[in-house]
């Protein structure tokens, strides 16, 4: 039979897909929609932390950090409670990654605060000597892309049925309200801030990429 | 139409790729000892701004490794193997040398877009597959050109039988092609909104699926990519470089079709401990081990090609770099399921262990390999003998070493790490906090990054000598049937 199929490239090709495409089929289609609950009060996430949550995509902070607990005791005492597979329900992408060259930060928000953040990531050795994560200066002048965000969140609203705007979930609304959420969500972290250029950005309805990160960051637990 | 025994091989596509493996190596590598250093000295983060910072380069250096050096190479090599085992040039048919042509400038139009977003932070976060959709277009036209060009070959063929080499070739671009299309599934947003920037898109799939379907991609194109067709390079240029017919058929149909079929199990291993199903770890953990038999199959056949011809590894440096290449094949392949191992992957994810593992396989296995191919295509290409064997061996040692380093220092780095994370004192609290793990591992990161700076400089010396090779090295005017002459 293999003599044959070496002489006949289209089956050959056939057999080749075969092969390899069961497996996938097999491992991956079973308990899709299983997988894909979410856990008893998990909510998707507002607006303001979805720009955040971009600005995290944007800068790769996944090439060193895990958002993934393993059911250790070492690791459940360095970070809280292990991951859940529903916890991620509203995860698109996912941000697991692959490598711990700083902490996990999947509950982050239970043990850092904004003030906290605002300075790690202006100067984090200031704040945690010998640290070797970048410092994001950058974050302090640009804007978030508020916009974008809104657009993603319509659309898994739409595409997915993300439960936005149900009793007891984040509001979507129209641009126009989310606008307002917006600037309404991220006037305490302005607040706890210390950075002038920030509290100025704000006044003038402006986001900075810092403030939608710190919400995003904040989010996490 | 020529008769059979005296085709012209039309080598024009495959010179091309053989310029971008070369450019996209050196941009590649070189970020990624650039890179290697900002670990050991987070300082070197503010030299280009936001553009500068590690993590936006760190996709920078695996796309460009994998898709600008590996995939050229891959490219290159198949312009230039397909018509030999084919029998058929590429200049008997003007619409694949068009197809051909096409696919070169295509691929590099996206490539160049490619490094210009993501130095943007245009990115999806998905590990190897970072572009955002209207990038992913453009690679899957790039590739199905590839498959034009393959199958349209294949069918001008003048040998029937479809050697070993087609086999593995076909296996990469089916792989591939599945793999990326089911991994990049995602929804423009602005299509849907009306707002918002135009080319941002969100993942078809969410949370433990997302992860699931990333890794069963992440994996499969280390599969496809990294070894598949890798194996179809050393199946055509060891036996043709050395004299010697392949060591065993029956060894290579039965790795064949065994690594296809297990490979794609295998992905549950980088999902150990994570919240998908405890039987898909499992599954990952054992098929892990399986996966040893077809992929030393590979390297025994080719291992075993040399069987009473070991004194060409004195004599050829060619042939030393292509045993080196499956000896670090087959050093990755017993390392990774040792990995898969439930309670030795608890120790090792997240530690700098993978990067370790993950170089053996690229540095030694896929980098040698796709050197010694283009060492060997060179004086065929240009019709001059290799400049100078001096230079080869040197930068064989160089590298080498370079590789020895890399591996032995992240090695220690992971297992420090993965100890220290867990390491308890007598009751029972955490003895280190985070970041004692992290400056404990600083002379290692030197380490490992004037390893990969070795590599980086053997590599220069490869491009220096196929450039002397090209331009001024000693006309030849009968191509060689094995052995590629060279000058001392
Ligand atoms: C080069 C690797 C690297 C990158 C990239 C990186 N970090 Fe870090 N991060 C670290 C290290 C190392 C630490 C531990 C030392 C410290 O706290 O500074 C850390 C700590 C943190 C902490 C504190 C966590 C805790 O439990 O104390 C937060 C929050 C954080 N990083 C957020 C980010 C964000 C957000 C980004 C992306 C913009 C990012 N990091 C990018 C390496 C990195
Ligand atoms: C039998 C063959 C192999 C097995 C079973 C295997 C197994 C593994 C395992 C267990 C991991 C770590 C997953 C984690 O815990 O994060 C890994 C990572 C990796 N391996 Fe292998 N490996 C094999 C061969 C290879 C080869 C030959 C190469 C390259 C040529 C390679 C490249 C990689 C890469 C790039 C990663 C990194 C993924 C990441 O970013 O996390 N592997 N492999
Ligand atoms: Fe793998």
């Amino acid at each position: 039979m293999f003599h044959w199929l070496e002489k006949n490239p289209f089956f050959f090709a056939v057999g080749v897909f075969v092969v390899i495409a069961y497996a996938g089929i097999v491992e991956i289609l079973p308990d899709f929609a299983e997988r894909a609950r979410p856990v008893e009060g998990r909510k998707p996430y507002t607006v303001l932390q979805l720009a955040g949550r971009d600005v995290y995509i944007k800068d790769s902070c996944n090439a060193c950090h895990s958002q993934l607990i393993r059911p250790f005791k070492s690791e459940t005492d360095r970070y809280g409670m292990y991951s859940l597979s529903g916890e991620f329900a509203y995860d698109r992408p996912f941000l697991w990654g692959s490598k711990r060259t700083g902490p996990d930060l999947m509950r982050v928000g239970n043990y850092r605060t904004t003030d906290w953040h605002e300075n790690h990531m202006l100067d984090p050795t200031s704040i945690v000597p010998g640290s070797i994560m970048p410092a994001y200066k950058h974050m302090f002048n640009n804007v978030a892309d508020i916009e974008t965000a809104y657009a993603e969140a319509y659309t898994v609203k739409k595409v997915f049925n993300v439960p936005y705007d149900q009793p007891d979930m984040p509001k979507l609304g129209t641009w126009d309200e989310a606008q307002k959420a917006v600037l309404e969500e991220a006037k305490p972290i302005v607040e706890a801030m210390k950075s002038q250029e920030v509290k100025e950005a704000y006044a003038r309805g402006e986001i900075k990429e810092i403030v939608a990160i710190i919400a995003y960051l904040n989010s996490l637990k | 139409m020529q008769s059979s025994n005296v085709i012209n091989y039309d080598y024009s596509v495959a010179k091309l790729f053989s310029y971008a493996a070369i450019l996209f190596g050196i941009i590649g590598m070189g970020i990624g000892v650039f890179i290697a250093y900002q670990m050991a000295f987070p300082e070197l983060n503010y030299l280009a701004g936001e553009y500068g910072t590690f993590s936006r380069l760190r996709p920078l250096h695996t796309s460009g490794v994998i898709f600008g050096f590996m995939l050229s190479g891959i490219f290159a090599t198949w312009y230039y193997v397909g018509q030999r085992v084919l029998k058929v040039s590429v200049a008997e048919s003007p619409f694949l040398m068009f197809i051909g042509k096409l696919h070169f400038w295509l691929y590099m139009v996206v490539m160049l877009v490619a490094v210009v977003s993501l130095f943007a932070g245009v990115s999806t976060s998905k590990e190897y597959a970072e572009l955002e959709w209207p990038l992913d277009i453009g690679v899957v036209v790039v590739w199905v050109l590839w498959g034009v060009h393959m199958f349209g070959l294949i069918g001008i063929r003048r040998e029937k039988t479809l050697y070993i080499s087609v086999w593995y070739y076909i296996a990469t671009f089916l792989g591939v092609a599945m793999l990326y299309l089911f991994n990049n599934m995602e929804v423009p947003t602005y299509f849907v909104a009306g707002m918002g920037k135009w080319y941002h898109s969100v993942s078809m799939y969410a949370g433990t699926n997302d992860a699931l379907v990333q890794w069963w991609y992440g994996h499969n194109a280390v599969a496809f990519i990294f070894t598949v067709a890798i194996i179809a390079q050393i199946y055509y240029f060891l036996p043709k470089e050395s004299g010697q017919p392949v060591y065993s058929y029956k060894l290579s149909l039965l790795s064949f079709w065994g690594l296809m079929f297990v490979y794609l199990w295998a992905g549950g291993h980088h999902l150990i401990y994570s919240t998908v199903p405890d039987w898909m770890q499992t599954m990952g953990s054992i098929f892990s081990i399986v996966l040893i038999l077809p992929s030393w199959g590979s390297a025994i056949n080719m291992l075993l090609t040399m069987k009473g011809e070991w004194g060409q590894l004195k004599e050829n440096p060619l042939i030393k770099f292509m045993v080196l290449a499956s000896t670090f094949y087959m050093f990755s392949t017993i390392e990774g399921p040792i990995q898969s191992i439930k309670s030795v992957n608890a120790l090792a994810h997240f530690t700098d262990w993978i990067p370790g593992h993950v170089h053996d396989g690229t540095l030694g296995w896929v980098g040698f390999m796709t050197m010694a191919a283009m060492y060997h295509m060179a004086p065929r290409m240009f019709k001059r003998e290799l400049y100078s064997k001096k230079l080869m061996e040197s930068q064989f040692w160089i590298q080498t070493t370079g590789i020895v380093l890399y591996f032995s220092s992240m090695w220690i780095a992971g297992i420090t790490q993965g100890m220290m994370w867990r390491a308890t004192d007598q009751f029972g609290n955490l003895s280190y906090s985070f970041i004692d793990t992290v400056t404990v591992l600083i002379p290692y990161y030197v380490i490992r990054a004037t390893g990969g700076l070795l590599y980086l400089i053997g590599f220069f010396i490869f491009t220096y000598n196929f450039y002397k090779t090209m331009t001024a090295s000693k006309a030849i005017e009968n191509e060689p049937q094995h052995a590629s002459p060279m000058a001392a």
